[in-house]
């Protein structure tokens, strides 16, 4: 069975929240209409977004990093807020794993937000429906699309390639090797939801300099040099 | 969790409601049995078209919940798995039968169908009261399961949380039905009196056990696990928004803990000693008016009971939203 997710890879993103805007733009003006807003352009703006970027900050000053974490629905391959769902609005697709909203079918009734550990859930104010990420689901099954734009609008934008998408069920699909060569992990394991998007962990990013970069061992003047240095700047000195 | 009102009216209004039918059929069955004095069948009949009039009001402030009410018969769909449409089927069952009850009663259909034994005659009220009772206590356990059934709110997630409903509901039930017999100046004032303030203190016991074990509880899960970065200093400095979302609505309260403790004070007040004394008081002064008191005080009190089960329970969501930016 195909397990659509997103990989996540905290190491680079930069938190620009590209992916935020043009997940807006593209469900916002999609065939489910609107995603609304409040006060938009007035004091506390508010708004339904499927996708949002956090940031958190590690240790204590000095010594802190800067975590950028973009959060959406994780697609859970066991997902708690599909059955407490009176109206069967809420559901997995059995195709693709994707899990959706029927908004003709959502009373508004929030207790699938309830039942959402990590809050990826949020009511349209205006058309007072759940909503939540899609993983852009007319996008991924349009085959008018080229093989390339088949995909999430946010992977699409992302401009450091933090969010990897595919089939997280198929071990050889670029996800699945990154969760298993980059350590790959889960949002709150402690619930068994499962969920199928993935993270990958920051990574400490050290300089790396060989002693070969500072002196060359493979100078071929010096074996055939007869100068007697006293001290000046030589070819030695340039570091390749 | 933030609460809302159309949620807390709909649990106290429908819990008073089954309640009172609940002490209804038990008048009925001590009647059946000869420790009370039988009664006109109109003091039932009354008697649950005041129960459902409790289960319309909920079932009205129900609607107030949902976003697209006009959709709300859908609901009845998912029965197998979610406890919400258990309920949504069960309260309408409710209410049927608390009509057909008070019908029953009221056209005076009470010629025996049966007869079990040598003394016990089955007759038509006795049949829905008891089938009644059944379906009010189903709804009991369908109306807290929707609540202990989410496991991520740990506070909810516990049998106490059913025996809280089914206990409170009850009491308060029974108190209404006191107050009832107060009012038309029926001497069972005492007989229900003792059974609210049973199961007022029963309903105590509960609530002051679900309280102890809130207080040890230990959260599941914590920042470190909500985003995958164990150290031990982890602070959030965005949430992605800066006005605030559905996700700061829905999921806070919005109150000062010192508000919480004076809401707790307060409820564990009105619920328990108050109602106890004033039905207490009404016992020795033979008050008609005592027993109306205990109710309106407890049923106050369960409204706030009920604002602070909702503002206790603290969904890990909110781990993702501790800070605006």
């Amino acid at each position: 069975m195909t397990q659509l997710a997103l990989v996540i890879d905290l190491n680079v993103c930069v938190g620009c929240h590209a992916c935020v805007t043009s997940c807006k733009e593209w469900n916002t003006s999609g065939w489910a209409g609107p995603m609304v807003d409040g006060n938009p352009y007035d004091e506390s703006p508010t708004g339904t977004f499927f996708n949002r970027v956090q940031t958190f900050e590690i240790g204590t000053y000095p010594n802190t990093e800067t975590v950028h974490f973009p959060k959406s629905c994780l697609h859970c391959e066991d997902p708690p807020c599909v059955p407490v769902c009176p109206t069967g609005a809420s559901y997995k697709r059995s195709d693709n794993g994707i899990v959706l909203v029927d908004y003709d079918k959502c009373i508004g009734c929030k207790y699938c937000s309830w039942a959402c550990p990590y809050g990826a859930r949020e009511l349209d104010e205006a058309q007072k429906v759940m909503k939540k990420c899609t993983l852009c689901v007319d996008r991924v099954t349009d085959p008018k699309l080229s093989e390339r734009d088949r995909k999430p609008a946010c992977v699409l934008a992302c401009p450091t390639n933090a969010r990897l998408y595919g089939d997280v069920h198929d071990p050889d699909s670029e996800v699945s090797v990154a969760i298993r060569e980059r350590g790959g992990y889960q949002l709150m394991p402690e619930w068994g939801t499962k969920p199928a998007n993935h993270y990958l962990p920051r990574r400490p990013t050290r300089m790396h300099i060989d002693q070969d970069e500072l002196t060359r061992v493979d100078n071929p003047l010096r074996k055939e040099d007869l100068t007697t240095y006293t001290g000046e700047e030589t070819l030695d000195d340039v570091a390749w | 969790m933030h609460p809302a009102f159309s949620v807390i009216f709909l649990t106290t209004l429908i819990g008073a409601g089954q309640g009172l039918f609940l002490a209804m059929v038990t008048g009925q069955l001590y009647a059946i049995a000869r420790f009370l004095p039988a009664q006109e069948d109109q003091f039932y009949a009354v008697g649950s078209l005041v129960a459902l009039c409790l289960l319309a009001a909920g079932l009205a402030a129900s609607f107030f919940h949902l976003g697209r009410p006009e959709r709300a018969w859908r609901a009845a769909a998912m029965w197998r798995s979610s406890w919400l449409s258990r309920e949504v089927i069960v309260l309408p069952i409710v209410m049927v039968l608390v009509l057909a009850y008070g019908v029953a009663h009221w056209m005076e259909w009470t010629r025996p169908l049966f007869r079990v034994g040598e003394s016990l005659q089955v007759d038509v009220t006795l049949l829905l009261g008891l089938v009644g009772t059944l379906a009010s206590l189903v709804l009991f356990v369908c109306t807290a399961m929707i609540y202990a059934a989410v496991k991520f709110l740990e506070e909810w997630h516990t049998p106490l949380t059913v025996s809280n409903f089914i206990f409170f509901g009850a009491a308060s039930g029974f108190m209404l039905a006191a107050a009832y017999s107060a009012y038309i100046g029926n001497p069972l004032v005492t007989f229900f009196g003792t059974w609210a303030v049973i199961l007022t203190l029963v309903g105590l016991i509960s609530r002051l056990m679900h309280l102890l074990r809130n207080a040890r509880l230990k959260p599941n899960s914590n920042v470190q696990t909500a985003i995958g970065v164990r150290h031990s200093a982890l602070v959030q400095k965005a949430q992605g928004a800066t006005g605030g979302s559905f996700n700061t609505r829905e999921f806070f309260h919005g109150q000062s803990d010192k508000t919480l403790g004076w809401v707790r004070i307060f409820y564990l007040l009105m619920v328990f000693p108050l109602p106890i004394l004033l039905i207490g008081a009404a016992y020795a002064s033979e008050s008609p008016t005592l027993p109306i008191a205990a109710f309106a005080i407890q049923y106050l009190g369960l409204l706030a009971e009920r604002w602070s089960f909702f503002a206790e329970a603290r969904h890990p969501q909110n781990l993702y939203y501790q800070s605006v930016a």
